[in-house]
């Protein structure tokens, strides 16, 4: 389907300017339009369709409903016979009548149909229920115009749109009016009761002005504004039953006229309003009364525009106003049931017979007729168009357009023309007028006649800005392809530049002609992302609702044809795959989301928290991670929490993170689960420390052994123990010694005792702790330096052989400033440490000696270079004379 | 000294502009809440914000005072407060009770909350657990990236190493993806990237999906290529003793955000003084890159020369005078104050660093990265740990050992740790937990090696699985493979050739000439080879994620040596130290290209092990 239509419309694409184009299909009258004129305005009635429907009753027994821009049009046909069992067919078709749609009526009787303003059908049912539907058919969803309608019934009800969306408002059989702004964010509001309306008004209409909406209603002689909290009588000022009161008041007070409504200049003969209509911009209102005249006058009911008498008495079946943006006149079309007439500023009237039931649609520049066979534009004739095709018409388009005519047929009659307009120096102005009449023309012929003229004319011109021009053959080429049968969209050029491309890109979306909705875009060159993209998006959300295709082959081709589209949300996609329940293929195309942050929500959302997680990771995003771990610890019980962390590192140790900060004792049983029995110990130890008092403490490092046993971690198992071991004895010392040893190392403990005279206790940690010989007579020698204890020293010293030699002792007592002590033990170094020893001291000369015995040149060196050269120079001499020699050797 | 710098070596981008660039947002950020109000700032952004803008600037934009945050109740009584703190759970908690206190007393505040350089999930999340999520608006200050001199651009967080080599917490990964994004935007398109390990993948992806979010713009690239490293790939020289000038003084007087403190000894006066340390301070300029041994000669010549600028008024007329004092004098006077100031920090250095001690510290380590005496060396490392010289470096050292031998012996695993756990407590037992974790202290495994394993296994399936089992095995237990690695590569020079510091033949000089740091090595290869391509054997070793790309469509530019081509970006994640940034200097000279660092933040072997650490205060 794709393909064909592709190539459809590329070929229409390019050649709508170009070609005859078939989207006035059988009609074959080169100018379908007969101009008529009412005073200075001229009208025309252009053919748009022959509709494509075959409906055998035409619109007879239907209830229509047209949306304005070249809508879609609606048709509730009532059945044949009317028997119980027979039920009315709801049928859509576009503009052009092409079926869209068409399923038989199952819910209750329906009372008004209408289109919203992005193409969804509104069906009103007698019970106040609203159903909505799309373009297609389908049910979207319903609401109720409220509970007291169920029993009053909707008499009546009109669809109508307001800056703030589409609106629905009804009126029951209890004679009150309902309203509904915004039927997207539904907000019911019940109007205040009507004095003296019995059933439904004679006529009434929808108004939005000063951003509020009312209702203007008509009850036989009677007009009345109600809004919100009041309902206000106009009064007529003709009428004589006027009080007093009011006059005195008026009298008063001029202010409060503007209370009194009335629409003034209506005839005295008038007696009762029989129909009213409102025009599309709600500024103009028409008016009329059972005498056959028509009042037109602002909506606000100050002003008056004109009054006509049609002289036909019957009322009109529908009123609507014809009259294009900045037009001066006013113009309304009425119609009966053979006749249409158009009545603008004076008293005559322009009148057709109809063939067929018709049905009439306001539009902004206006109105459509839609028959049983037949699909007409009436509007008024832009002056451009005027200007230049009125008979003997001397504007300068038209003289442009002659001239160019002359040209074709290379007659030297067009330069005459040209030399008339460009004598008036008016060649820019025929230019713009051709332009803009090629804008206001349907016939693609006539548009390409008239821009040929421009551009010729344009070639007179040195510095004519070449935007409009451009910008009008485009907008052309966009409209006559929306145009055309196939798409059925009638739009005007006033209407597309009201809507804007991107609202119409969105209708084309609307009607799943995505080919046609990429090749504007492309040829608009609208910016990817709001383009064809978009586009491209909507196609792949109705794509994935194919419930007959498998997973497999949609994802295939979602995915080759979004390939290099740019700024593409796969995840919007897969979220709506989601929505009509296939899991499966939102995953798959989650798979091609390149960014992991839309990936995630939608899998949690699928309680895929397993794949979600794992996405999450591959992400890099910790932040991401974190959502759906907290996401998981809600959602599951703790051990597959837990469970589900273990096979994901990373997840794991960011949520270690977290409970380190937050919750200890969450990390307890995390390591608890995993049996990390090592994790756990420190864990304990890690605890202990933060423990102030003892006892607690000794539990917390117990436990922190057994772990380590579990663990089969001996060596930390035993040190902890150790550790308790100490603090038992640290404590029992600090209580008869008091001592402030709890806390410290084994090696400052010690070195404590030692510093306060504690030998005992000392020796006895020692032996307790198997402390290497190395450590503890290194602990006692400095412990006794430190206290200057030189006799204890000496004592320690002779006491055994010393571990670590006696080369410290002599370095300890220099560190002292004790040189005296020191050269007690210099003797006791071993030889290899004597030249270190004797250095150390300050003994040059000894060291030279020892030096010199040991016959080592690296230590003579050493010698060297601390001696200097003018006081030592006897022992310089001396050591260089045993440097040379040992060198020898 | 005169190193023979090629005089084509290009231009450095001006990265001013992200100063002003955070700046600008920050004023911008600040006025969002109108009136005057109180900001608390996280302690460890203050001295970043003040880089960025100081206290007049923040007074000109209503900020009445200034706190640091400190976790305790406040005693503020603005109206408004705002709180520019980094996303920590924390300090998030913190302002949640600061609320909530407010609330309990009935007292109606603003409060603003602005997080830098992003907010995370779990941030919000708390504010919304508290029940104050409502109360507070939030925002994101994206102040990537400080620039702490022409060549060296830090992101100012050091616990990105803990955060993600320890714990495994990838939440700083898109931040750096982030700062990457930014330089690229603003000094790129880069043409070329190479990275290597995990993280430095991960940031590159990061950092490409932000780049085909947003849109492109041809500009003339300041910045040609780009290097990701892991710090994890070579944990070998962070853990080295700096000699270099500017690494040793981050040693021992720790630079913050390129200012150092030097206490009164250094200043010979009873205060300290804070100083710049960067290339506007022309002293530090031309020593910062020396070995420590040339600094002293160095400054004494300096002086000299300084002493004949001054001797020169001697022999003025009035006239030359003038000129002197209005054109010379402050700019003696300046060098003066600074030559004065790093001839006392070298003393003090010299004090501290020439005794017996730090030479034999050097002595073994240099024995470990050649793999001599191994046995000597464990001997002086317990000696260390009993004599308690400093729990830093006793720590530093058993990492050093296992990092080059492949992890310790069983037996001297345990006698090592227990005597470190007697001297500095038991506490050490959760850091040593951690150092296993991320392989920094490891045992070796009885019986069969991994590597073998390994390569039996690479033999028989072909190399794709090879690498899922690496990974696989690598999670078992990390090796850091320096033997095979300093022989790959050659980074330990032979130690019988005497090494001339005065004028180095390579990068090895930063460690006395006993080794070329490995982080640096694999940036020179890389960018010699132009990819991995021969580095094969190097990178399984590392544990791969290798990687090269082309980025971009200007593939064919590449080829062209262009200015920016031959500008290299080096980005550490984990951190890197002064000596890599001097190595890379050296590099950069040497090759007529320049590097520009940016790291997570600058470390050190203390700084690094300090994370290590489980602060249970």
């Amino acid at each position: 389907m794709w393909a064909s239509l592709a190539s459809h419309l590329a070929y229409h694409v390019t050649t709508v300017i170009n070609s005859v184009c078939v989207c006035v299909c059988v009609c074959v009258c080169v100018c379908v339009c007969v101009c008529v004129c009412v005073c200075v305005c001229v009208y025309r009635k252009i053919e748009l369709y022959e509709m494509g429907w075959s409906l055998r009753d035409g619109l007879k027994e239907c209830l229509v409903a047209a949306a304005p821009y070249g809508g879609p049009i609606a048709l509730l046909r009532q059945p044949q016979r009317p028997s119980s069992s027979a039920r009315p067919q709801l049928e859509i078709y576009s503009s052009s009548g092409a079926n869209m749609a068409s399923f038989p009526w199952k819910s209750g009787p329906v009372r008004q149909l209408g289109w919203t303003v992005c193409d969804d059908l509104l069906c009103i049912q007698e019970d106040g229920t609203v159903l909505i539907y799309d373009l297609f058919g389908a049910f979207k969803r319903h609401f109720s115009m409220g509970n007291e309608v169920v029993q009053n019934q909707v008499l009546e009800a009109k669809v109508f749109h307001s800056p703030y969306g589409t609106g629905v408002a009804i009126v029951t059989g209890a004679s009150r009016f309902t309203l509904a702004t915004n039927i997207d964010d539904l907000k019911l509001r019940r109007l205040p009761e009507v004095p003296g309306l019995q059933g439904a008004p004679s006529c009434w209409v929808v108004l939005t002005q000063d951003r509020q909406t009312k209702v203007l209603l008509a009850n036989g002689v009677d007009l009345y504004i109600l809004d919100n909290t009041s309902c206000t009588p106009v009064v007529r000022q003709t009428q004589t039953t006027y009080s007093l009161l009011c006059l005195i008041i008026l009298a008063l007070s001029p202010l409060t006229v503007c209370v009194f409504q009335t629409p003034p200049g209506l005839s005295p003969q008038a007696c009762s309003i029989v129909n009213m209509a409102v025009s599309f911009s709600y500024k103009y209102l028409a008016l009329f009364t059972d005498s056959g005249h028509l009042w037109m006058g602002s909506a606000n009911l100050k002003d008056k525009l004109s009054e006509v008498d049609t002289k036909v008495r019957t009322p009109p079946k529908q009123m609507v106003w014809c009259r294009r943006p900045k037009s001066q006149q006013p113009s309304v079309v009425i119609m009966w049931d053979r006749l249409l007439l158009v009545a603008g500023e004076c008293t005559d009237t322009i009148q057709y017979t109809l063939d067929e039931e018709s049905v009439c649609v306001a539009e902004l520049d206006g109105v459509r007729i839609i028959g049983g066979s037949r699909h007409e534009l009436l509007q008024e004739v832009p002056s451009a168009c005027q200007d230049i095709f009125k008979i003997a018409s001397m504007a300068p388009g038209a003289l442009l357009l002659e001239a160019h005519k002359e040209y074709e047929k290379s007659s030297q009659k067009a330069d005459e023309y040209l030399r008339e307009i460009k004598e008036q120096s008016v060649l820019g102005e025929a230019v713009r007028q051709c332009v803009e009449a090629a804008g206001y023309e349907h016939e693609p012929e006539t548009q390409k006649t008239l821009l040929r003229a421009a551009s010729f004319g344009k070639c007179f011109l040195s510095n004519y800005p070449p935007e409009p021009f451009v910008s009008m053959c485009r907008d052309l080429k966009v409209l006559n392809s929306v145009r055309e049968y196939t798409v059925g969209i009638p739009l005007t050029h006033t209407q597309y530049k009201q809507m804007t491309v991107q609202v119409l890109i969105d209708r084309l979306v609307y009607r799943k002609l995505y080919p046609l909705a990429i090749e504007i875009c492309r040829y608009l060159k609208t910016p990817e992302y709001q383009g064809v993209s978009r586009v491209l998006k909507h196609w792949a959300c109705c794509k994935v609702q194919q419930k007959e295709e498998p997973d497999e082959s949609i994802a295939h081709a979602v995915s080759v044809k979004l390939g290099e589209a740019a700024g593409i949300s796969y995840s919007e996609i897969a979220a709506r795959a989601y929505e009509c329940g296939r899991t499966e293929l939102a995953i798959k195309l989650l798979e091609f989301e390149p960014r992991s942050g839309e990936q995630v929500p939608l899998l949690l959302k699928m309680k895929r928290s397993q794949l979600a997680l794992s996405k999450a990771i591959e992400s890099g995003d910790t932040d991401l991670v974190y959502t759906v771990v907290t996401y998981l610890k809600n959602e599951m019980n703790r051990g597959d929490f837990f469970m589900t962390l273990r096979n994901q590192p990373v997840a794991l140790s960011l949520y270690r993170q977290f409970c380190k900060h937050q919750e200890q004792d969450t990390l307890k049983d995390l390591f608890n689960q995993d049996d990390d029995h090592q994790e756990l110990g420190n864990f304990y130890v890690k605890a202990s420390y933060k423990e102030k008092k003892l006892e607690a403490r000794l539990s917390l490092l117990q436990s922190a052994v057994d772990e380590y046993n579990k663990a089969k971690n001996e060596f930390a198992a035993k040190a902890t123990e150790e550790e308790m071991k100490l603090l038992r004895f640290q404590r029992r010392l600090d209580e008869e010694k008091g001592e402030a040893l709890l806390g410290l190392s084994l090696q400052e403990t010690l070195h404590a005792l030692l510093t306060s005279n504690f030998h005992k206790q000392a020796e006895q940690l020692y032996r307790d702790f198997r402390v290497p010989d190395k450590r503890y007579w290194w602990l006692k020698l400095t412990a006794l330096a430190e206290k200057d204890d030189w006799e204890e020293m000496e004592k320690f010293a002779k006491s055994k052989k010393s571990p670590i030699g006696y080369l410290p002792f002599v370095e300890v007592c220099v560190k002292q400033h004790n040189k005296y002590e020191a050269k007690k033990y210099v003797s006791k170094v071993t030889p290899e440490q004597k030249v270190k020893a004797h250095l150390a001291i300050g003994d040059l000369e000894g060291a030279a000696e020892a030096a010199i015995e040991r016959r080592s040149e690296g230590e003579i060196s050493t010698v060297l270079s601390r001696c200097s050269p003018t006081t030592d120079r006897a022992l310089l001499e001396r050591l260089n004379r045993a440097r040379s020699t040992a060198a020898k050797k | 000294m005169a190193h023979s710098v090629r005089r084509d070596a290009p231009e450095l981008p001006d990265f001013s502009l992200l100063k002003r660039l955070a700046r600008d947002q920050l004023i911008y950020l600040l006025e969002q809440l109108p009136g005057r109000k109180d900001l608390f700032i996280e302690a460890d952004l203050m001295s970043p914000l003040d880089r960025i803008a100081n206290v007049t600037t923040l007074k000109q934009h209503d900020v009445d005072k200034l706190y640091k945050v400190e976790h305790k109740p406040i005693v503020s009584t603005s109206d408004q407060l705002c709180f520019l703190i980094r996303p920590r759970i924390k300090t998030v908690k913190w302002i949640c009770d600061v609320v909530n206190a407010d609330k309990a007393f009935g007292r109606f505040r603003r409060y603003k909350i602005i997080f830098s350089p992003q907010k995370f999930y779990a941030c919000e999340n708390l504010l919304e657990e508290q029940g104050i999520f409502g109360d507070v608006t939030t925002d994101e200050w994206s102040f990537y990236l400080l620039p702490l001199d022409d060549d060296i651009i830090s992101l100012e967080l050091p616990e990105f190493f803990r955060d993600y080599f320890l714990e495994g917490d990838q939440r700083w990964v898109r931040t750096a993806g982030s700062a990457l994004h930014l330089l690229h935007s603003v000094y790129g398109p880069f043409s070329k990237v190479y990275g290597i390990g995990r993280c430095s993948k991960m940031a590159y992806e990061s950092w490409r999906e932000q780049v085909e979010e947003g849109e492109q713009r041809a500009r003339q690239a300041e910045i040609g290529n780009v290097f990701l490293i892991d710090r994890d790939v070579d944990l070998v020289t962070p853990l080295c003793s700096q000699v270099v000038y500017e690494g040793l003084v981050d040693d021992i007087f720790r630079i913050k955000c390129g200012c150092v403190e030097f206490c009164p000894d250094v200043t010979s006066s009873d205060k300290s003084i804070k100083v710049m340390l960067n290339s506007q301070d022309k002293v530090f300029n031309e020593i910062r890159n020396e070995h420590f041994s040339q600094v002293f000669g160095f400054l004494s010549q300096k002086a000299r020369n300084l002493q004949t600028a001054y001797d020169k008024r001697s022999g003025m007329n009035i006239k030359q005078m003038k000129t002197f004092v209005s054109e010379e004098l402050k700019g003696l006077k300046q060098e003066h104050r600074l030559l004065s100031l790093h001839i006392g920090a070298s003393e003090s250095m010299m004090k501290k660093k020439t005794k017996q001690d730090f030479q034999e510290l050097l002595k073994t380590e240099h024995s470990l990265l050649e793999g001599f005496e191994i046995r000597e060396c464990i001997s002086y490392i317990e000696e260390h740990i009993n004599r308690q010289v400093s729990m830093v470096e006793s720590m530093r050292l058993l990492c050093l050992l296992s990092l080059t031998e492949n992890g310790l012996l069983p037996k001297d695993y345990r006698s090592l740790k227990a005597q470190f756990l007697q001297s500095y407590g038991i506490e050490h037992l959760l850091t040593f937990s951690n150092l296993k974790q991320l392989g920094l202290l490891v045992e070796q495994q009885p019986g069969e090696t991994l590597t073998v394993m390994e390569s039996r296994v690479g033999k028989l399936v072909n190399d794709k699985t090879a690498g899922k089992l690496t990974d696989a095995f690598s999670s078992l237990a990390k090796k850091s493979n320096f033997r095979a690695l300093g022989r790959r590569l050659n980074l330990v020079p032979k130690s019988d050739e005497e090494y001339d510091l005065r004028v180095p033949r390579d990068m090895a000089y930063i460690f006395s000439g006993a080794y070329i740091p490995l982080s640096c090595k694999l940036i020179e290869q890389v960018l010699e080879r132009d990819g991995w391509t021969g580095l094969e054997e190097v990178t399984r070793m590392l544990n791969g994620h290798e990687f090269a790309v082309t980025a971009g469509s200007n593939g064919s530019d590449a080829r062209v040596k262009t200015d920016s081509q031959r500008i290299i970006l080096v980005m550490f994640l984990g951190g890197c130290t002064f000596s890599e940034i001097s190595a890379l200097r050296f590099l950069g000279r040497e090759k007529g290209i320049k590097f520009i660092v940016v790291t997570t933040a600058i470390t050190n072997s203390a700084r690094l092990l300090e994370s290590m650490l489980d602060n249970h205060a």
